[in-house]
C-alpha cells in the first residue's frame, strides 16, 4: 500500500490555521488552466518578474534593511530587515535576484554564499528574540556552487539555517516567489505556512541538472521538469506548499502592483491566524508538518529479495572505488 | 604493479589495484584490513553491513525498520520507471534502500546507529532514508540514547523530487529535538558525501569526524568547475581540506573509529547532568 501523505493539510487543519482565504488557491481544481511544468519554469525565471525587494517595497508600509552576517561580509544575494504590515512589525529575509544583467551580476543571480545564510540566521534569531513573526521570500536558482562557497562551508551554513528554522520559536511564513532551487531555497523554507506564487517552482535539483544526470543531456530539461513535478499545482498536490497565491492573468511580471496586493492580503491573513496560536502548538505543528512527508511502503512485509551473495563474497568483489 | 608481471597474472576477483599507490592488493587481505590499503592506507569504500560490524560492540546490533521501502510518489520515469530502478538496486544489494538503522552499543555506550550505503543508488536520500533517520532520532530521544549517523551519499534522490528535499527539514526537526534534550549526535562522514546529505545532518554533529581522503563537498565537481571555468586544485573538497577550513573535528582512520566514537560518548555521558541517557 502506498501511503502518500500530503501532510500539511491534515496538521494545519488540526491547528485551525489552514489558509482558506478567498484569494488563495488550495486545490489545483480552482485553477482555470494549468500551465505545463516547463512554462512554470520559464515564468518563474522571467527576469521581469517582481523580485524580493520589489515585493517588499510594495507590500510593507515601511522597510529598513539590515546588512551583513557580522562575520565576513554582506551578501547581496540575500536581503533582510525589519518591516511593518498594517502597524505590525515583522522580520523579512529573502533571496534577491536582479532585474537586469548588471544587477544580476551584483546580486550573483540570486545565488547566496554561506555568509548570506549566516546573515539570514542572524535575522531569524533577531525575530525570535523579540517575538516578531518571520516572513521569508524564496527566489534562487540554488546556493552558489563555486569554490569560495565550498571553502566557507556552504553545506554547513544551509544545514544550520534549516535546523534553526525548525526550532525557531516565532511564527514563520514562507513565500516562494519565483525559483525554489533545492537546499539553497530550503534554507529559507521551513515555516508554519508555506505559500507559493501560482507560477513559482520548487525542485530538488534544477531541471537542467537532473536532465544532465538522468538523461545525460541538459537539453532534456523540459522532460526533467515535468518528471520532477516542480510546478505550483504539483507542489500543492504533493503537500509541499499549503496554498498558491494567484498571479495576474498574464503572470506576475505583467503587473507588479497587483501581484504585491495579492501577497499582502495573503500575508495579513496568515499572520493574523498564526499570532493566535500558542508557541508550543506552533512548534509541534511545524514539526508534524515536515514529519509527515513520506512515500513509504511498510505493509509490504515481504522479505527483501535474497542477496545474490553472502556479504563476505560481496566484500571480496567490492573494492573498486 | 611489480616489475615484469603481466596484468593477467592478477585476475580481478582475486586482486585489486590501489588507485592511490598502485599496489596490487590481494582481495582477501584487503577485506581483512577493513578495505584499507595495506601499503598506503588508502580507504576504499565500505558497505553498510561491513561498516556496522566494524563500528559496534560485537553482536550488539539489532536492526530496526528493515521492511521500509519506497513508493513512487511522482510516478517518475527517465530511461526506466523509478520502481524498476529500486527493484534493480534491491536485487543487486540485497538491501531495501540506501540506509540501515538499528540499536547497538559502541564502547558500552547505548546508541542508535544509522549507516548509509553508497552502493544503493549512490546512497541517495529519498523518503526511506529520511524516515529511517527521523525514526532513529526519535527513538534515540525516547530511549535516551546517543545517535550516530554514518553518511555516504551523492545527495537527495531526484526521483522523489521535492519530497526528497523535504526529508532534510524532517530529519533536522528531529535532530533539533535531540539537541534540545542534550543527547549526543556523532556524524561520521565517509567517501563520498555531497549535496543534500552534507547540507543537512552530516554537517551538524556535536562531533563530526571523517575518514581520510573522503570526498566531502556541497556541489559536484562538474558544477563547481563549470562555475569557475577552471580546474580546481588537487585535494579540493577532500576531508583534509575541510579539516583545515574548520568544518571537521577530526579525521579518523577506519580502524580507530569505534574506539574514538566510544571515547567521545563516554566523555559526554560522564559530564552529563542527566546520567539517564546511559540506559
Amino acid at each position: 500500500m502506498l501511503d502518500r501523505i500530503t501532510g500539511t493539510k491534515r496538521t494545519v487543519e488540526a491547528n485551525g490555521h489552514l489558509p482558506v482565504d478567498a484569494n488563495l488557491i488550495t486545490e489545483p481544481a480552482q485553477l482555470a488552466s494549468r500551465v505545463s511544468a516547463w512554462e512554470a519554469v520559464q515564468a518563474a525565471r522571467n527576469i521581469q518578474r517582481p523580485h524580493t525587494l520589489d515585493i517588499v517595497g510594495r507590500v510593507f508600509d515601511r522597510f529598513h534593511e539590515l546588512h551583513g552576517d557580522r562575520g565576513f561580509r554582506d551578501d547581496p544575494a540575500i536581503v533582510g530587515g525589519i518591516a511593518d504590515l498594517d502597524g505590525r512589525p515583522v522580520v523579512i529575509v529573502g533571496e534577491q535576484k536582479g532585474a537586469s544583467t548588471e544587477e544580476n551580476i551584483a546580486r550573483n543571480f540570486g545565488m547566496p554564499h554561506p555568509e548570506g545564510y549566516r546573515k539570514a540566521m542572524r535575522l531569524y534569531r533577531l525575530a525570535e528574540k523579540f517575538h516578531l513573526p518571520l516572513i521569508t521570500f524564496i527566489d534562487t536558482p540554488g546556493a552558489y556552487p563555486g569554490p569560495e562557497g565550498e571553502e566557507r562551508g556552504q553545506a554547513e551554513a544551509i544545514a544550520q539555517s534549516i535546523l534553526l528554522m525548525a526550532r525557531l520559536q516565532t511564527p514563520i511564513v514562507v513565500v516562494i516567489l519565483g525559483e525554489g532551487g533545492s537546499g539553497g531555497a530550503l534554507a529559507l523554507g521551513v515555516g508554519d505556512v508555506v505559500l507559493a506564487m501560482q507560477n513559482a517552482i520548487y525542485s530538488v535539483i534544477s531541471p537542467e541538472g537532473c536532465a544532465a544526470i538522468l538523461w545525460r543531456s541538459p537539453a532534456e530539461a523540459e522532460r526533467a521538469a515535468k518528471a520532477m513535478r516542480v510546478s505550483g499545482p504539483d507542489l500543492l498536490e504533493l503537500g509541499v506548499v499549503d496554498a498558491l497565491i494567484p498571479e495576474p492573468a498574464g503572470g506576475a511580471h505583467t503587473d507588479h502592483a497587483a501581484t504585491a496586493a495579492a501577497i499582502r492580503t495573503a500575508l495579513a491573513a496568515q499572520l493574523a491566524k498564526l499570532e493566535r496560536v500558542p508557541a508550543a502548538d506552533l512548534m509541534s505543528a511545524r514539526y508534524e508538518r515536515f514529519r509527515a512527508f513520506g512515500a513509504l511502503d511498510e505493509a509490504g512485509a515481504a522479505p527483501p529479495p535474497p542477496p545474490p551473495d553472502s556479504w563476505w563474497r560481496r566484500m571480496m568483489k567490492r573494492p573498486s572505488s | 604493479m611489480p616489475f615484469g608481471r603481466k596484468p593477467n597474472e592478477f585476475p580481478s576477483h582475486l586482486w585489486t589495484q590501489c588507485p592511490s599507490c598502485n599496489e596490487m592488493l590481494f582481495n582477501k587481505q584487503l577485506a581483512r584490513n577493513l578495505n584499507v590499503c595495506t601499503k598506503c592506507d588508502h580507504h576504499f569504500r565500505l558497505g553498510a553491513r561491513e561498516r556496522i560490524e566494524l563500528l559496534v560492540d560485537k553482536g550488539s546490533f539489532h536492526e530496526h525498520d528493515a521492511a521500509l521501502t519506497s513508493g513512487d510518489p511522482l510516478g517518475f520515469t527517465d530511461s526506466k520507471p523509478y520502481p524498476e530502478r529500486i527493484a534493480a538496486a534491491q536485487t543487486k544489494s540485497g538491501e531495501k534502500d540506501a540506509i540501515i538503522t538499528g540499536e547497538a552499543t559502541i564502547g558500552d555506550n547505548p546508541v542508535i546507529l544509522a549507516v548509509m550505503d553508497f552502493e544503493f543508488m549512490g546512497g541517495s536520500m529519498g523518503t526511506v532514508v529520511g524516515e529511517k533517520i527521523t525514526r532513529a532520532a526519535e527513538r534515540a530521544l525516547a530511549e535516551r540514547r546517543a545517535l550516530v549517523i554514518v553518511s555516504a551519499s551523492g545527495g537527495a534522490r531526484m526521483q522523489e523530487g521535492t519530497l526528497a528535499l523535504m526529508q532534510m527539514a524532517k530529519i533536522l526537526g528531529a535532530l533539533a529535538r535531540l539537541d534540545q534534550a542534550r543527547l549526543p549526535y556523532v556524524s561520521v562522514i565517509t567517501d563520498p558525501t555531497t549535496g543534500g546529505v552534507l547540507a543537512s545532518y552530516a554537517s551538524l554533529g556535536d562531533i563530526i569526524v571523517a575518514e581520510p581522503g573522503a570526498l566531502i563537498r556541497f556541489s559536484g565537481e562538474r558544477v563547481t568547475s563549470g562555475t569557475v571555468g577552471e580546474k580546481l586544485p588537487t585535494g579540493f573538497g577532500k576531508a583534509e581540506f575541510l579539516l583545515e577550513r574548520g568544518f571537521l573535528d577530526q579525521i579518523v582512520p577506519r580502524p580507530q573509529l569505534r574506539e574514538r566514537i566510544g571515547f567521545f560518548l563516554t566523555a559526554f555521558r560522564a559530564a552529563s547532568q542527566d546520567l539517564r541517557w546511559s540506559l
